[in-house]
């Protein structure tokens, strides 16, 4: 079967320079990354910054060379054949300044379009149709300039999808929107691939929400690696002999997570801090187990607010993946998980 | 979705998709840099002081009425020597920081096609910026010119800027490689090129081997030709005659533009095997 995306032992090591004395060291980016994705699946990349998500994007949109591997989109080889990959593909990033000020919306999209050879009236009926959609119609003869940041993302998807690509690019398209515009995006992202069941959509996010919401399917990576590439729901599934729950607790009073990881039982613990209070994000073998966690709690003397037991989310899932959330993650912390 | 993503057109490619890239990244510059009204101050008002000063001093020191010709022209000249410096060496490094250049990479086009639009655009950008000074210029300072040959002036002028925007073209590699130090160049080569071009004085003025070294900028020799052609007493006053300085531009025509085409696929190579290049601020 043709694949619209076919990685193969991709890997893409930096070279960082350091001071003249200093030898340059090397950042492993992504590390043997095989994935599979059918033309007509909207795929989404879930991890944190630094994870590699943009790094494989890169590759896959031919601005970056592999260090090792091979890919090919659409059928054809990223680098070999970077030509015939580009004719068939769009990128469109979260929080991109690209076009001119100057501009107005309408005239920065008919200049993109141009770059790819679309003919200029099929291209100026398109880019009606498409600010309809998203709701910018009545701005398309506004200076690009002096468009709101959630505004100016709408053009840029715009943008994306107005060359009608085979496989469309979305890196964290939603990055720094309000929940209102996210909200907008998603929903038109969603109609695209569900209109167009030929074309290939591959989208990075850290957002669990959206990747659960859009995607098909779902690779999970972190430190360069893919950890686990399935369905949500699969993903989820694995879970499911798990027991989630959320406690809302007093401040732990000197209790250390790791004194709670530490009861049989206990597959993970994430801690955090909230406005005045504790929250422990548990993850157990079975239900029975919590007893044990809150007799813990209360011999510490640390008092539970709230106690909610949840469905596993992908957010669960990277947890059990990795030992930390996501947002540990990107703020560089270890948190209090112990993995 | 709507007919219009329904019905398959095939997209242009080869060269019809090379002039539509020209056309399509030439049109911010022919366009949109005519809506922001503030370059009839900072491109028009501002060099017509500079002349100004110039015409004075000339008249006050009884100099020949031609050289406020030569200063008139010299200051409508700097028009395309800004557009170079400021809008076409810095262009790519500004593309970079936006995010654009990943996208020019990215597409099917050709860079070279993307830097022939940001040379065009800014030809004609430049060349109303040039023509207003050249205009107001003249007829506050009552500026008489005698032209041989409109035909031979235009086919110097046209040379000139073939060569002065090939080196544009690949300055603009160059100042990417640099990344910001580029602006201290710019800064740099601003006013020294205006002394060293003879921007408000015959190049003759220097000995022959500054002005051969000065040279190397195609706005030298062409404004050179350009005065030989248009003032009485021009020929006396040039560097060299105009057929050696045409010989010349043109060998720096082809020299520029082959290296920018060159420069520009090593740019590519190395923003595709080390990725630094179309990392923006983001």
């Amino acid at each position: 079967m043709n694949l619209a995306i076919r990685t193969e032992n991709l890997s893409r090591i930096y070279k960082i320079r350091g001071s003249k004395k200093q030898e340059a060291k090397q950042l492993i980016a992504l590390q043997d990354v095989n994935l599979e994705v059918k033309p007509g699946e909207l795929f989404g990349l879930l991890g944190p910054n630094g994870a590699g998500k943009t790094t494989l994007i890169k590759i896959l949109t031919t601005l970056l060379a592999p260090s090792n591997g091979k890919a090919w989109v659409a059928g054809f080889d990223v680098h070999q054949e970077p030509q015939l990959v580009r004719q068939r593909i769009n990128m469109v990033s979260g929080g991109e300044s690209s076009g001119y000020g100057l501009l107005t919306v309408r005239e920065n999209l008919w200049m993109f379009s141009q770059f790819y050879g679309l003919p200029s009236a099929l291209a100026n009926q398109r880019i009606k149709q498409l600010l309809e959609v998203v709701g910018l119609a009545d701005r398309i003869n506004t200076k690009s300039s002096d468009l709101s940041t959630g505004l100016r993302q709408k053009m840029n998807i715009v943008r994306g999808f107005l060359t009608d690509p085979e496989v469309l690019f979305l890196d964290e398209p939603t990055l720094g929107l309000d929940v209102g515009a996210s909200r907008d995006v998603r929903r038109f992202i969603r109609g695209w691939i569900d209109n167009n069941p030929t074309r290939t959509l591959l989208l990075t996010t850290h957002y669990m929400v959206e990747a659960e919401e859009l995607c098909h399917r779902v690779a999970i990576i972190n430190q360069g690696k893919v950890l686990a590439c399935d369905t949500p729901s699969n993903l989820k599934h694995r879970l499911q002999r798990d027991a989630i729950f959320r406690l809302e607790v007093s401040p732990l009073n000197g209790l250390s997570p790791e004194t709670i990881q530490a009861i049989p039982g206990v597959s993970q613990v994430v801690h955090y801090d909230r406005d005045g209070f504790s929250v422990l994000e548990l993850i157990l073998a079975e239900e029975s187990v919590l007893g044990a966690v809150i007799n813990t709690l209360t011999s510490a003397e640390v008092r539970i607010l709230n106690l909610q037991k949840r469905e596993p989310t992908l957010e669960d899932v990277f947890v059990d993946l990795v030992g930390r959330s996501m947002e540990e993650i990107e703020k560089g912390t270890n948190g209090s998980s112990t993995p | 979705m709507s007919a219009a993503f329904t019905q398959r057109v095939p997209k242009h490619s080869g060269w019809k998709l090379f002039v539509q890239t020209v056309i399509a990244r030439a049109y911010p510059r022919v366009i949109g840099q005519q809506r922001e009204k503030s370059w009839l101050f900072f491109d028009l008002f501002l060099p017509l002081l500079g002349i100004s000063a110039y015409v004075f001093v000339y008249r006050a020191i009884h100099a020949p009425e031609e050289y406020v010709g030569f200063v008139v022209m010299g200051g409508a000249m700097s028009a395309f020597w800004l557009n170079i410096l400021w809008s076409m060496s810095s262009q790519l490094y500004w593309e970079k920081e936006t995010g654009n250049l990943a996208l020019y990479i990215m597409a099917p086009n050709s860079m070279m096609a993307v830097l022939l639009g940001m040379a065009l655009g800014g030809l004609v950008a430049s060349t109303l910026r040039a023509l207003a000074i050249l205009v107001l210029g003249s007829w506050l300072f009552q500026v008489q010119y005698s032209v041989s040959s409109f035909s031979q002036l235009f086919a110097v002028f046209v040379l000139c800027m073939i060569g002065l925007y090939g080196m544009g073209m690949m300055l603009a590699s160059i100042f990417l490689l640099l990344s910001r130090e580029a602006w201290h160049i710019s800064n740099l080569a601003q006013e020294p090129i205006y002394l060293l071009s003879g921007f408000y004085f015959p190049v003759k003025s220097f000995n022959f081997l500054i002005a051969a070294g000065a040279s190397i900028i195609p706005l030298t020799l062409g404004m050179d030709a350009m005065r030989q052609l248009i003032f009485p007493s021009g020929p006396s006053l040039g560097f060299l005659s105009v057929p050696v300085e045409v010989s010349i531009l043109v060998i720096l025509s082809v020299i520029f533009l082959v290296a920018s085409k060159y420069l520009l696929e090593h740019i590519e190579k190395l923003a595709i095997r080390e990725g630094r290049l179309t990392e923006s601020r983001r």
